[in-house]
């Protein structure tokens, strides 16, 4: 599912256009029904409120229907119409005075030297024999049934760790692996840099990571 | 944490690649290096699993859908039937 960076329009994507440009009602709604619901996730990475988001979500489909006859297909459709929606979405943020922008959210969060397992967790580095190796090593979570890991309980740990992260963290790891969207897309909606975007997601990730071994540690 | 063991990784430098590693973003040294130290420790091969499972699981999530309220989709409809036959 991992996509070529500005991988362009294929043929599903093609027909949809073409009726779409034709005024077909139908085509219309099917993708209405195949991306609200992510877009709205979405806008909600930047604006504070489920309104707003829905405001924003209908404005991006109103922008879809005025620029389709000119759009090019140099992008997917998809990549598209959610470049109408970050775009929008950080025009409302901005306007709502949620008006820091990422660039100096996410400078102040690459600012912050934060390891991903804590330290003590390995031997010092004079250690005679084995300097920064685990002093312990990580808890199995091999005996879980596959069931409970994929459970409503570990979904809302997982869901509760995302919500607690730090902005430009939660946003890239919920574009990234929440939304599958390429680090290309991601980079550009956020305008960071390809180092600086794996960077903040290796910390989210480490941090939901913890988060779910300190909540199967207490559930053992 | 620098000079241990030669030119070794060691588990505390390993935990912070792992998303570089999966990125294939490591120079071919480092991925070497990734490499050669997890063929030989247990607890960064369940380190690097239990990341990977993470982004598994993180990428379910999106299972939990939000709807699309009614009066937004039939707002939408009504935009798209003025946008086929506009009024002027």
């Amino acid at each position: 599912m991992e996509v070529v960076p500005q991988r362009p329009v294929d043929a599903e994507e093609q027909r949809l256009i073409a009726r779409l440009r034709a005024h077909d009602e139908d085509a219309f709604m099917e993708l209405v029904e195949r991306y609200s619901a992510s877009l709205l996730r979405v806008a909600l990475l930047f604006v504070a409120t489920r309104a707003v988001a829905e405001e924003v979500v209908q404005e991006t489909w109103l922008g879809v229907l005025a620029g389709i006859d000119r759009f090019e297909g140099r992008s997917s459709l998809k990549t598209w119409i959610f470049r109408i929606l970050t775009n929008r979405a950080k025009t409302r943020a901005v306007r709502e005075a949620r008006s820091i922008p990422f660039s100096s959210l996410a400078q102040a969060e690459l600012g912050d030297d934060e390891p991903s397992v804590e330290p003590d967790r390995f031997l010092p580095s004079d250690h005679p024999r084995w300097p920064g190796h685990w002093a312990s090593a990580p808890q199995s979570w091999g005996e879980l049934p596959e069931q409970r890991l994929l459970g409503a309980e570990t979904r809302r740990v997982i869901s509760d760790a995302i919500d607690m992260l730090p902005p430009v963290q939660r946003t890239v790891i919920s574009l990234r692996d929440v939304e599958g969207w390429s680090s290309e897309e991601v980079r550009e909606a956020l305008d960071l840099s390809e180092g600086n975007q794996r960077v903040l997601l290796h910390r989210a990730r480490s941090k939901v990571r913890a988060a779910l071994d300190e909540y199967l540690a207490d559930a053992a | 944490m620098t000079a241990i063991a030669g030119d070794q990784m060691v588990c505390i430098e390993l935990v912070e690649l792992v998303t570089d590693y999966f990125e294939n973003a490591l120079s071919e040294h480092d991925r070497r290096r990734f490499e050669e130290h997890l063929a030989v420790c247990g607890p960064c091969v369940r380190y690097v699993e239990q990341l990977r499972m993470i982004v598994d699981l993180t990428g379910h999530l999106d299972e939990r859908d939000l709807e699309l309220e009614p009066e937004l989709r039939e707002a939408l409809l009504e935009a798209f039937r003025g946008w086929r036959t506009p009024s002027d």
